[in-house]
């Protein structure tokens, strides 16, 4: 177990920098989920930690100890590749001890503690086998025995369940989440799939364009996102988004006389903000309803459990996700609810969030 | 692509029986004519049914070519030329593609020049290096004047010299160093998924160790298809050979092929001739029959 602490954390590729300055604190055992769209700098960072990718500047320290300029292997970090990255010549036990015969751990040992591994990845009836002979979920077992086997202080997931299909996907993601229980071990966790990091994280990370957007437990990502990049970006189906500008009497969202009324919360009049309101917190009601907005139905998607109805809103389009029977037809006209306690409010310019008291705000009028 | 037309068929075929006899027929005269006595062998035109003194002829040319003491030189001479461009050949590729160091690309290409370079271009001054392996140092000592400064001042005459003639070194060695060989790893390595790469460093593997236990496990058909083409070649070298080799012991089976054709004014022995082209034909087929499967698979290379 080892905590891990970067600071200001930069990489170039020649004149191209793809993280400006990270900063980041992984407590000991946590497990943390740096979540981002690709290219966003997520899997590069990650790297960097594991000591595959030189640092441009900053620093990353484990334990206290600067790692800055150490080979992966004197990190004490071990890696869960995408692609598994298994020796394909080798079995699926060689595959696990590989790292133990480098370091010229005795056979006998060696095998004892590739037996263990196996016992806790229910991979014994498989030691013999080649990768090419394995399923995806048994090869994604043995590249995280290949990890655990080297009893590393902090562990190191690169989209690991990204190659499985869904059903696995999930399996997995509960025995990765079972496994961090058991083995206690500090996990960096990287991924593009908001439904695993929101599952797995102690903490999540959301990265955007090489920089950092958001740190927060998952709930704290979902219920306040700190920018307009986090409120859209995590959440499915996405937050809607209404543009608006801010008026005299309040900020105007829509065209016409649908306005908000609200206050100024200090904005200079004509300042430009965007109002994002969850699909789930949407209500739908009947188009005549007191205090409802009207707009048109374009699609329905059916979930099952419940379903997502793609509305028109003035040009703008906005879901709402509903439990309720209730199967609007296209082309139908729906009364649309939210409570302003379910707004976010973010700049335009800069997409930052602005806090200003909206649970005291009252029912808008429209 | 499935084929169901049966004129096709046909055509398919009278096309590669046609391809079939015209790469046959040589070896059916060479057969047929090792199999004749002297008389018939050299009736015009030579009769193309196979006579009765085949063993009598392969006998006769053997002993008279000294061919097992020759073959065996030609085993161990194609043998090590294929074993030293393995090895050579995968190590130099393996510095160039996993390697960033000033001045690799202008390797690199310095390497696939030598393409053009082959050893019949070359063929004097490598026969010089071969006789005086040192005497490319001899000419920078004279150049620069240094053999000149020790003759002076010690009174000791600078003169390097290392032979290589008439050695299985002097065979072996000039004939090693192969730009194709390089290139058929390179383009293998390059296959190599990076994160092969990066798991074995995160396993604490040095360049070394990454290289004997990862890559060349994975090249093994790389390495058969590579050692089958090049055994065949040196099999077949005739000019470096017969160059080098000024003492019989140390000539190979190809050169010495040369004894048993007859001297101008002798009556031509067509028959003893041929009967040891046809040995000397046969250890390359054999490595081929055996070598098939994985030269086949190391060509195609689908083996991840």
């Amino acid at each position: 177990m080892a905590s891990i602490a970067i600071r200001d954390i930069t990489k170039n590729y020649g004149r191209n920098q793809v993280v400006h300055g990270v900063d980041l604190d992984i407590g000991s055992g946590e497990f943390v989920v740096i979540l981002g769209p690709s290219g966003c700098g997520k899997s590069t960072l990650l790297r960097m930690i594991a000591g595959l990718e030189e640092i441009s500047d900053g620093t990353i320290a484990i334990d206290g100890k600067v790692v800055n300029k150490l080979e992966p292997r004197e990190r004490g970090c071990a890696m869960v590749f995408q692609n598994y990255a298994l020796y394909p010549h080798m079995s699926v036990a060689q595959n696990i001890g590989y790292s133990l015969k480098v370091a010229g751990v005795a056979a006998a040992q060696r095998n004892q503690r590739i037996q263990a591994v196996a016992r806790i990845l229910e991979l014994e009836h498989l030691l013999d086998r080649k990768p090419a002979a394995l399923s995806g979920g048994q090869r994604q077992r043995v590249a995280m025995g290949r990890a655990m086997i080297r009893e590393p202080k902090v562990f190191l997931f690169d989209e690991p369940l990204s190659n499985l299909d869904a059903k696995l996907r999930v399996q997995m993601r509960s025995e990765i989440r079972k496994l961090h229980r058991r083995l206690g071990a500090t996990s960096v966790f990287v991924t593009h799939d908001q439904v695993e990091a929101m599952t797995l994280a102690d903490r999540l990370v959301v990265m955007n364009g090489g920089r950092v957007e958001q740190v927060g437990t998952p709930a704290e990502i979902y219920g306040r996102p700190a920018s307009r990049f986090v409120a859209s970006f995590v959440g499915a189906p996405a937050m809607n988004i209404l543009e608006g500008v801010v008026a005299l009497d309040g900020i105007s969202l829509l065209e016409g006389s649908r306005r908000l009324p609200m206050p100024r919360a200090g904005l200079p009049v004509g300042t430009k903000v965007a109002m994002g309101i969850r699909p789930e917190a949407v209500r739908m009601v009947d188009p005549g309803a007191a205090g409802a907005v009207e707009a048109t139905v374009d699609f329905v998607e059916e979930l099952g459990a419940g379903r997502v109805v793609y509305v028109d809103l003035d040009g703008a389009s906005f879901s709402v996700v509903t439990s309720e029977s209730a199967h609007p037809a296209p082309g139908s006209t729906i009364g649309l609810k939210f409570s302003p306690s379910d707004m976010h409010f973010f700049s335009s310019e800069t997409g930052a969030r602005l806090d200003f008291f909206v649970a005291s705000l009252p029912e808008p009028v429209v | 692509m499935v084929e169901r037309t049966p004129i096709l068929d046909l055509v398919t075929h009278v096309v590669l029986l046609v391809g079939l006899a015209m790469a046959a027929a040589p070896f059916v005269i060479v057969a047929i004519a090792a199999s004749h006595s002297l008389h018939d062998v050299n009736l015009v035109p030579m009769p193309l049914n196979p006579g009765l003194d085949f063993w009598a002829n392969v006998a006769k040319a053997w002993t008279e070519a000294d061919l097992g003491r020759k073959l065996l030189n030609s085993f161990i001479f194609a043998a090590g030329v294929a074993a030293g461009k393995v090895v050579i050949s995968a190590l130099t590729a393996f510095s160039i593609v996993y390697f960033r160091f000033p001045g690799r690309m202008l390797i690199f290409w310095a390497i696939f020049v030598t393409l053009m370079l082959p050893l019949e271009v070359r063929i004097v001054p490598t026969y010089a290096v071969a006789a005086n392996v040192l005497s490319p140092y001899q000419a920078i000592l004279d150049a620069t004047g240094i053999s000149w400064l020790i003759g002076k001042l010690t009174g000791v005459e600078v003169a390097l010299s290392l032979g290589l003639l008439n050695s299985y070194t002097g065979l072996i060695l000039p004939l090693v160093a192969t730009a194709t060989g390089t290139f058929l790893y390179r383009q293998f390595f390059l296959t190599v998924p990076d994160e092969l790469t990066e798991a074995a460093r995160m396993d604490g593997a040095g360049p070394l160790r990454f290289f004997v236990d990862v890559l060349l496990p994975l090249s093994r058909t790389n390495m058969a298809a590579l050692a089958t083409i090049m055994f065949l070649w040196a099999w077949n070298q005739y000019l470096w050979p017969l160059l080098v080799t000024t003492d019989p012991s140390h000539a190979t089976a190809v050169t010495e092929l040369k004894s048993l054709i007859p001297n101008v004014g002798g009556i031509p022995e067509w028959n003893i001739a041929m009967a040891g082209t046809l040995i000397v034909m046969l250890p390359p087929l054999v490595v081929v029959v055996f070598m098939q499967r994985w030269f086949v698979r190391g060509l195609i290379s689908t083996e991840k």
